[in-house]
C-alpha cells in the first residue's frame, strides 16, 4: 500500500462530505488568515515608521516646546502635551543660538500652520510649513521640479511657495505648477518648486499635502513667532550626543528644563519599534488560539468521521488494509483538511492585505506566512493523531458488526 | 499426500462477557481440501460466525493452530493478517458492504490497491470481473443504484478480483429475495464447478444442500460433517 493511493482514498474522502470539510477547513482558513493579518498590519505599520524616520534626515535632532517626558522618564500626559502647545516658548534667537553652537551642520525653525490654497477655482484647506532654505537639507526634501526656496527669497520674505506633490496634483491635475500663482491665505504667491513624495507623516497630515515657504515669509503673513519645532542636523552621527548636551545647555540659559525637549529621532524609532514588535507578537499569539480552536474543530469532525465510518473501516481491514494503513488514511484526511485550509487562509490573507495596504500600512512578510502555514499542517497532523489511532485500532469483526 | 488448503487444530475461542465465560469454539478440529465447497449450518449462538471470523483469519483464536498451505500462522501480526487476508481470502457478507457514494468498479477495486497493483491493472481486473458476475453495463452505479441482488453481485466481484484460494460468505442471500437468491447460488455453483473453494455460513438447509460437503454445528462443536458422493 503506498503513499499515493491512501491520499486519493483520503482526497476522495474529503470530497465525499464536501460541505462538512469546508466548514471544517474553515477555522483553520480563519485562524491562518488572523494571524497573517495581524502580523502584516503589525510589519506594515514598523516598516512604515521606519521609513518616516528616514525620511525625517540622517543625525536630525529635534527640539520641541515643553517637557513631553514625566519624570519617570516615559511619555507625559496629554495635558503636559497640550500645555507645551498653549505656552511654546521656543523662539526665532533658539534657532540663532543653536546654529552658532559646534557640531552643528545646520538648524532650521519649522512653524506649521493652517490656511487655505487656490488656483484658479480649487481651493483646498491646508497645512503650511514655513522654514529656512536649510530645511531642505536638514529634513532631506528634494523637489521632483523647479527649485526650493533660497536665502534670497527669506531674506526678502518673497512670496514664493513649494508645494506637495500630491497637492500639486490636487491644484492642477496634469499641468505644471511651475511659475504659476496660486492664492495661500489670500495672498499671491509664485510656485518654485514641487517636492518629492515622502508618504504620509505620522500622526498628522501627509508631507506631499504641505504648502512650504520661506520662515520670513510665514511670520509675515501670519505674524505668528512661536516656533513649533526646531530640527537640527549634526555633522556626524558621533556628534549627536555632545550636540544635544550643549543644546540642552544653550536653550537653558534662556529657557527652563521644561520649557523644550531635545529627541533624537534614532531613540524614538528604536522604542517605537520595541513596542510595535511586542505588540505584533501579542496579536499574533492571540490570532494563533483562533487556529489551535481550528485544530480541534478538525479533530472534533474526525472523531465524527471515524465513528460514521466504523464498517467502511472493518471493510478496509477484512479487504487488507493493515492498521498503519488505515492510521496513514485519517492523518492524510487531517493533515489534508488543515492544509488546504491552511492554503485557502494565506490566499485570503494576502488579497486582504492588498485591500488593507490601500488605508493603512500592512505588508505580509514570508516568515509571518511560513509560520501559519506551517502551524496549521502541524496541527492538522497533532490532532488527527488521537482520531486516525482510534480508527486504526478497530477489530474489523466488530466494525462490520457496527450498526 | 498433499497438505490441505486450511488446517484449524485444535481451536478454541473463548469470550469473556461480564461474568460469563462463553466458549464459541470448543476444541474444533477441521481440514478443508482444495476445490471443496463447505456449507456450515447450526443454530444462531453455535459458533458458525465464529468459526468463519476464525478460519478467515478475521479473528484470532483462543488456542490452538491454524495452518494455510501447511503455513502455521497463528502468530501473525495484525498487520501479517490483514495481508494475507488481502492475498488469500475473499469475503461475501450479508449485508454486502458496499462502500456508499462509490462506483460498482471501484468497490471492486478496492482489494487491488491493498495489494499495491498499478491503477490501470486494477480497473482492467476490476472490470473484467464485474463482467464476469454480469454487471459489465453497471460498473457506474454506486450503492443506491443497485437492486440487492446487484450489490450482493458487485460484493462477490470484489471477492474473486484478487484471485484468493477461499471464498467466505456469512450469510449472503439473508437480504435478498428468493429470486435473487437463487441467482447468487447459481453464481456460488458455478464458482464451485470451475474449482473455487467456497466456505458458506447459512442456517437455510435449501441453500445448504447445494454444498458438497455440510457441516453442523452445536455449542461451538462440529457435531457432524457430511459430504455428497461425487456425481
Amino acid at each position: 500500500m503506498n503513499i499515493e493511493n491512501t491520499t486519493k482514498i483520503a482526497v476522495q474522502a474529503i470530497f465525499t462530505n464536501k460541505s462538512r470539510s469546508f466548514l471544517t477547513m474553515l477555522g483553520v482558513v480563519i485562524g491562518v488568515c488572523a494571524v497573517i493579518l495581524l502580523m502584516a498590519i503589525g510589519n506594515g505599520l514598523q516598516e512604515y515608521i521606519t521609513r518616516q524616520f528616514d525620511a525625517l534626515g540622517a543625525n536630525t535632532i529635534t527640539v520641541i516646546p515643553g517637557n513631553i517626558f514625566n519624570e519617570g522618564g516615559g511619555f507625559g500626559g496629554e495635558e503636559s502635551q497640550i500645555a507645551a502647545l498653549t505656552t511654546n516658548k521656543l523662539r526665532f534667537s533658539d534657532v540663532r543660538d543653536i546654529q552658532r553652537l559646534d557640531g552643528i551642520k545646520d538648524a532650521s525653525p519649522i512653524m506649521i500652520g493652517a490656511t487655505s490654497v487656490s488656483f484658479q477655482n480649487v481651493t483646498k484647506k491646508r497645512s503650511v510649513l514655513g522654514a529656512l532654505p536649510s530645511y531642505q537639507h536638514i529634513l532631506n526634501t528634494k523637489t521632483k521640479t523647479g527649485d526650493f526656496f533660497t536665502d534670497a527669497d527669506n531674506d526678502g520674505a518673497k512670496r514664493v511657495v513649494v508645494l506637495g506633490s500630491k497637492l500639486t496634483t490636487d491644484l492642477f491635475n496634469t499641468a505644471d505648477p511651475i511659475g504659476k500663482t496660486v492664492r495661500v491665505n489670500g495672498q499671491a504667491f509664485r510656485v518654485r518648486g514641487v517636492a518629492e513624495e515622502k508618504g504620509s507623516s505620522f500622526g498628522g497630515p501627509s508631507f506631499d499635502d504641505y504648502i512650504y515657504m520661506p520662515y520670513t515669509t510665514y511670520v509675515d503673513l501670519f505674524g505668528d513667532t512661536k516656533v513649533t519645532r526646531i530640527a537640527v542636523q549634526a555633522t556626524s552621527k558621533d556628534e549627536v550626543p555632545r550636540v544635544i548636551d550643549s543644546i540642552k545647555k544653550t536653550l537653558g540659559k534662556r529657557l527652563k528644563t521644561d520649557d523644550f525637549t531635545v529627541i533624537e529621532t534614532t531613540d524614538i524609532l528604536k522604542v517605537i519599534n520595541q513596542i510595535l514588535s511586542v505588540l505584533t507578537l501579542g496579536l499574533g499569539s492571540i490570532a494563533a488560539i483562533s487556529l489551535v480552536v481550528g485544530g480541534i474543530g478538525i479533530m472534533n469532525i474526525m472523531l465524527v468521521s471515524v465513528t460514521e465510518r466504523t464498517r467502511e473501516i472493518g471493510l478496509r481491514k477484512a479487504l487488507g488494509a493493515t492498521p498503519n494503513t488505515i492510521l496513514l488514511q485519517f492523518l492524510i484526511e487531517s493533515s489534508m483538511l488543515s492544509i488546504i485550509g491552511g492554503m485557502i487562509g494565506v490566499a485570503i490573507a494576502v488579497l486582504f492585505s492588498l485591500i488593507i495596504n490601500k488605508f493603512f500600512p500592512a505588508s505580509v512578510n514570508f516568515s509571518s506566512v511560513a509560520l501559519a502555514f506551517g502551524v496549521s499542517a502541524a496541527i492538522g497532523i497533532i490532532f488527527g493523531v488521537a482520531p486516525a489511532r482510534r480508527a486504526s485500532q478497530l477489530s474489523p469483526i466488530e466494525a462490520l458488526r457496527y450498526e | 499426500m498433499s497438505n490441505p488448503l486450511l488446517q484449524l487444530e485444535d481451536i478454541s475461542k473463548v469470550y469473556t462477557i461480564g461474568e460469563t465465560t462463553i466458549h464459541a469454539l470448543d476444541h474444533v478440529n477441521l481440514s478443508i481440501e482444495d476445490g471443496e465447497y463447505v456449507a456450515v449450518t447450526g443454530h444462531s449462538g453455535s459458533g458458525k460466525s465464529t468459526l468463519l471470523q476464525v478460519s478467515s483469519f478475521l479473528d484470532k483464536p483462543s488456542s490452538g493452530s491454524i495452518f494455510l498451505h501447511g503455513k502455521r500462522i497463528e502468530n501473525f501480526s495484525e498487520s501479517d493478517l490483514a495481508r494475507l487476508r488481502n492475498k488469500e481470502i475473499g469475503f461475501v457478507f450479508q449485508q454486502f458492504n458496499l462502500l456508499p457514494k462509490t462506483s460498482a468498479l471501484d468497490n471492486v477495486a478496492l482489494p487491488l490497491i491493498y495489494a499495491d497493483i498499478p491503477v490501470q491493472e486494477r480497473y482492467r481486473k476490476a472490470k473484467e470481473t464485474l463482467e464476469l458476475v454480469g454487471l459489465g453495463d453497471r460498473l457506474k452505479n454506486t450503492r443506491a443504484q443497485l437492486s440487492g441482488g446487484q450489490q450482493q453481485r458487485v460484493a462477490i466481484a470484489r471477492a474473486l478480483v484478487n484471485n484468493p484460494s477461499i471464498i467466505f460468505a456469512d450469510e449472503p442471500t439473508g437480504n435478498l429475495d428468493s429470486k435473487s437468491s437463487d441467482e447468487i447460488i447459481e453464481m456460488f455453483d458455478a464458482l464451485h464447478k470451475k474449482g473455487k473453494t467456497m466456505i458458506l455460513v447459512t442456517h437455510e438447509q435449501e441453500i445448504a444442500h447445494h454444498a458438497q460437503r455440510q457441516i453442523i454445528m452445536l455449542d461451538g462443536k462440529i457435531i457432524s460433517d457430511t459430504k455428497k458422493r461425487k456425481k
